[in-house]
């Protein structure tokens, strides 16, 4: 059991009234958060500083412009404190990040919800956005899951944040028009949070609604990874999948792991010149150009799934429209399988390739 | 050279002050080994990464051997720990996107186990006869 924070009013205004009282009682400079960035309801993610432009924040809006966990770690290491509203996976993305000494969790007030899934840019942003997007917080509040959102949060079971300071209580909550709870998990989150006038409680997330989803969410992963068949017929599905990337490393640009500056793929490490492209044609009489897209695929695979939250971003940018997230999703659970590890849940668990254990893996090389 | 026999290409990465030791020590009590290695010695098993892996692979490369100090006497202290994951993990992704990870292999040898090097290499050579060449030589899809 948790201390609740209860405020009377709708859990999006409710949350608003919240960070305009941090803000204007100096207890945060700031708050990163989705906001609206015109009539036709385009959203972005904003820092603000001054409360009165929270009347243009949208926390909760079913899209991702970016993994918020890209732009976080670019605002910390941070002396003052600051908020952010972020998803389950971009604050999963954030902790991996951390771990990668690419931002820092101090002063950083995190707040999460049970989420519903986004829905595909290009879908949040066409024609008939209102209806869909209606729909979609119609289908939430019931805990149902949309139609419309991204495959890989169809199938995502870790709807519910891991190491935020204030959860809210959103998927399949009937409530959320009316009343607003935010669960405080952490000393912080109470301490920031003290002066603030409202109803105090103890309760938690309810665990009948979150089993219910759950359920669904094993379910859509499994239908969803019978569909890739790209773990199943190898080299041939692989070059039939990966063919048609145009090799932009657009999935790579948008990952919230991938943060090296100079990426070895783009690195002159793997140019081809003049010779290797003569002893290539040599071999195979024929060469693909751009080459070496399907070495990128599997040399990303290898270098951080084991990492990947899967938040369904590489996917919604490819403009090849390759199920890049489904692949990385599915390789990414064999590979943290393999070292028991669930990423971004806990920042006290190293990376896997950064550690080892004497008594581990003994059957191999002997 | 008849074009049907098939003749495969292997790539041993070993390490320098176990396995590479171990290779001369093979070589110089005149045991008989499989000509089909090309050998490349590195400092230390933990040396190899994947994409080195990866484009040995791509590159037409029909088997990789990584050899390396026994655990616990790495000459480093515990680079070849370091190895032994970074090898589980590709060869996790090779066995989920059904790539044949058996043309992926590694071993442990001793600089004073110059049979066992003779045997590991043999063993690996006649498993990837057996296997076939690697798909990706010949193919221009790539």
């Amino acid at each position: 059991m948790n201390k609740v924070i209860k405020i009377e009013n709708g859990t999006k205004q409710g949350v608003l009234n919240f960070l305009e009282h941090l803000i204007t009682t100096d207890k945060i400079s700031g708050v990163l958060t989705l906001r609206k960035i015109n009539e036709k309801g385009i959203c972005d993610y904003g820092f603000i500083s001054d409360a009165k432009e929270l009347k243009f924040a949208d926390p909760f809006a079913p899209v991702m412009p970016i993994n918020a966990a890209q732009t976080l770690s670019s605002l910390t290491p941070t002396t003052k404190p600051i908020a952010a509203i972020i998803k389950p996976c971009e604050l999963r993305g954030f902790v991996e990040r951390v771990k990668r000494v690419q931002g820092s969790m101090k002063n950083v007030l995190l707040i999460s919800y049970t989420c519903g899934g986004v829905l595909p840019l290009n879908t949040f942003q066409g024609d008939g956005s209102e209806k869909i997007i209606a729909d979609y917080y119609n289908a939430i509040s019931k805990g149902e899951t949309p139609g419309s959102i991204r495959p890989t949060c169809k199938a995502c079971e870790y709807f519910v944040p891991m190491m935020a300071d204030i959860t809210i209580p959103l998927l399949g909550n009937s409530e959320s028009e009316s009343e607003c709870s935010l669960i405080m998990n952490s000393e912080f989150a109470i301490q920031i949070s003290k002066e603030f006038q409202c109803e105090i409680i103890t309760s938690e997330l309810d665990s009948k609604i979150i089993d219910k989803v759950l359920a669904v969410r094993i379910s859509e992963k499994e239908k969803l990874y019978n569909k890739t068949k790209v773990t199943k017929d190898g080299l041939d599905e692989l070059v039939n999948i990966f063919g048609k990337c145009v090799g932009c490393h657009g999935c790579s640009r948008v990952c919230p792991i991938c943060y090296c500056v100079m990426c070895d793929f783009e690195s002159h490490n793997f140019d081809y010149n003049i010779e290797i492209f003569e002893t290539e044609l040599e071999q195979k009489g024929a060469l693909r150009l751009p080459p070496d897209t399907v070495f990128f695929q599997i040399g990303r695979l290898a270098h951080m799934s084991f990492s990947c939250v899967g938040c369904g971003q590489c996917e919604d940018v490819c403009p090849a429209n390759i199920p890049v997230a489904t692949i990385f999703k599915k390789v990414g659970e064999a590979t943290a399988g393999l070292f028991d590890y669930i990423p971004g849940k806990d920042l006290e668990e190293a990376i896997p390739v950064m550690i080892f254990k004497e008594e581990e893996f003994e059957e191999i090389g002997k | 050279m008849d074009e049907t026999k098939f003749t495969p290409k292997i790539v041993g990465f070993l390490c320098n002050w176990c396995t590479y030791a171990a290779a001369d020590l093979a070589g110089s009590s005149k045991t008989e080994i499989s000509p089909l290695f090309s050998v490349i010695r590195v400092m230390c098993s933990s040396r190899i990464d994947h994409n080195l892996l990866l484009t040995t692979f791509f590159n037409g490369a029909d088997g990789i051997l990584i050899a390396g100090c026994h655990p616990g006497d790495c000459h480093y202290d515990k680079g070849n720990y370091y190895a032994r994951r970074r090898y589980a993990l590709l060869k996790n992704v090779m066995d989920t996107l059904k790539l044949e990870p058996e043309r992926l292999e590694l071993s442990w040898v001793s600089a004073s186990e110059g049979k066992r090097y003779a045997d590991v290499v043999n063993e690996f050579s006649k498993k990837i006869e057996q296997l076939g060449p690697n798909p990706i030589k010949k193919s221009s899809v790539f």
